[in-house]
């Protein structure tokens, strides 16, 4: 037991620390690495509480696609550059009250939510999560999912699909005068297209293209 | 005093399976630059030791004693970490391999999810060492080689649920185990050859190598590395292809079973067919590169996005159908 505390120290303290270092530091790239290494440590945290499953697609999901496309639209965009120039010019000011507002609701939901967790037990009823310890907890998973959170589940995929076909729209234009190859017109050619044959009168030549 | 001796054991399995990868990764490169040679009709490298065998450990032992460059204007942390992330990705993924029934270093229940995080984790190794060095080709190599990973995992994902569906569980010897009838390369076979396209895309080999592609982009995103940081990347690169040939011939061509269930053959430990069919895999890794030009970039993406994608999906949605149909989903 004192090696899982020591482990769950180490990953947690890492956690922790880059968890901070995202928003202090200066570069942009450093804290898209930071947050690399948060989603790391906490997928370390999860494979440590026996969810193995949550932390293997916490590391496909997040660490192998999302900080990917963070970190290329923050290398393409060039952040870096502009050295947090809004935190001291008078614009600013807007967005402070929202970012309060906000980071007070989150807040007081963690309250409510950790209070509810010590104080009422028994709103939280963890034992008709029928995880039992024959079944690995991707077949748990999967049972409950497809059973009892079926529709939940199918939403949220829903929503998801929504979210995607609306940033395709939103970000899609139609770009004029773009060449483009269209493959089934270069296989379908034939040669009597690409060739002609042409008869050249001595000393006047043809004139193609005109 | 417990934890010592626990500690003990594991690092000399842990060095009981790296030093073979690493020799191995080393007798590849030597391989695949033979094959190459002979589809264009040269001799390869045939002068150090026999065969040329030595060759890449000459080629180490020069890349060891050369220097080391760091450019001026890098970002020298990162600039130092991207090769040596990439080679421990590349290293660690192969901790679950199955080489025979029982001899596997880590037999977790989720091996395959394992490997899948690992290899699409590669990528960073590449985004970094292109964005550290702060110049302009290895960032566009890294810019192309972010994007190319990203979609082929997709389709190698989908390609992974055809077989997960078949054998109803994610540990990599329960895979095994479920081929012994027939291996799934015979029913997934279109499946099986999408998966060896996009491991070759996943792994940047020929014809999708435009991350390094050395006629637009010099060298990529190893164009500032010299010395033993180039060196690792290329280790790295290679260790992740016999990782992709491994991880193929477990999904596809029955790991360490034996092709047929009779006397000679199956007398033959589980990890000799295991290599053999690693070997063929990569000899056929090899081939591609020797004989397909190089793609296009807007060719890649729409044969990533417009085809693999559209394609796996739908035998996805075959290989349910069938399995429900004729009751044949795996039970747990």
């Amino acid at each position: 037991m004192i090696a899982h505390a020591i482990f769950f120290y180490i990953f947690s303290i890492i956690a922790v620390i880059s968890a901070i270092m995202v928003t202090v530091s200066k570069n942009t790239v450093h804290s898209v690495f930071f947050l690399i290494l948060d989603f790391i440590s906490i997928s370390c945290l999860f494979i440590m509480i026996g969810a193995e499953f949550l932390g293997m697609i916490m590391l496909i999901v997040y660490v192998g696609a999302v900080a990917v496309l963070f970190l290329f639209v923050v290398m393409m965009l060039n952040v870096a550059q502009q050295k947090n120039q809004w935190f001291i010019s008078k614009e600013s000011s807007g967005h402070i009250p929202v970012g309060l507002i906000i980071s007070v609701i989150i807040f007081f939901e963690l309250i409510i939510v950790i209070g509810g967790w010590k104080y009422k037990p028994e709103l939280f009823n963890p034992t008709n999560l029928s995880i039992t310890k024959v079944e690995s907890n991707t077949h748990s998973l999967g049972l409950i999912l497809y059973t009892d959170y079926i529709h939940v589940f199918q939403i949220s995929g829903m929503i998801l699909l929504i979210a995607m076909i609306g940033a395709i729209v939103l970000t899609f234009r139609q770009r004029e005068g773009v060449k483009k190859q269209s493959y089934l017109k270069q296989i379908s050619r034939e040669r009597t297209e690409g060739v002609e044959v042409l008869e050249v009168a001595p000393n006047k030549g043809v004139k193609i293209d005109d | 005093m417990e934890y010592l001796n626990i500690i003990f054991q594991e690092t000399y399995k842990i060095l009981f399976l790296l030093v073979p990868v690493l020799v191995s990764v080393a007798m590849i490169v030597w391989l695949d630059r033979r094959v190459w040679a002979f589809v264009q009709k040269r001799q390869g490298p045939n002068v150090v030791g026999p065969f040329g065998l030595l060759q890449s450990l000459a080629d180490a032992l020069k890349y060891i004693f050369k220097e080391i460059i760091i450019p001026a204007s890098s970002n020298k942390v990162i600039f130092i970490l991207a090769p040596i992330i990439t080679m421990t990705l590349a290293l660690t993924a192969w901790a679950v391999i199955p080489f025979s029934e029982s001899s596997v270093l880590a037999n977790i229940n989720v091996g395959i999810l394992y490997i899948f995080a690992v290899s699409s984790l590669g990528v960073y190794g590449i985004i970094m060492g292109g964005w550290a060095s702060n110049s302009k080709y290895p960032f566009l190599g890294a810019i192309r080689s972010a994007a190319q990973m990203v979609s082929y995992e997709v389709s190698i994902g989908i390609i992974i649920i055809n077989v997960l569906l078949c054998v109803g569980s994610l540990n990599l010897n329960d895979i095994v185990i479920a081929q012994k009838n027939m291996w799934f390369v015979i029913p997934l076979f279109p499946m099986f050859v999408i998966f060896f396209i996009s491991a070759l895309a996943e792994t940047n080999r020929p014809p999708f190598d435009l991350p390094e592609a050395e006629a637009e982009l010099v060298a990529g995103y190893q164009t500032e590395y010299s010395g033993m940081m180039y060196a690792m990347f290329w280790l790295g690169e290679y260790a992740n292809i016999l990782l992709m040939c491994a991880l193929g011939s477990i999904l596809f061509l029955g790991g360490w079973l034996s092709p047929v269930n009779f006397f000679p053959f199956n007398m033959i430990p589980g990890a000799i067919w295991l290599i053999f069919k690693i070997l063929l895999l990569f000899i056929l890794f090899a081939l591609v590169k020797a004989i397909v030009p190089r793609y296009r970039y807007d060719q890649l993406m729409r044969l990533g996005w417009k085809i693999f994608l559209p394609l796996s999906l739908t035998y996805v949605v075959l290989t349910a159908s069938y399995l429900f149909y004729f009751n044949l989903l795996p039970t747990i």
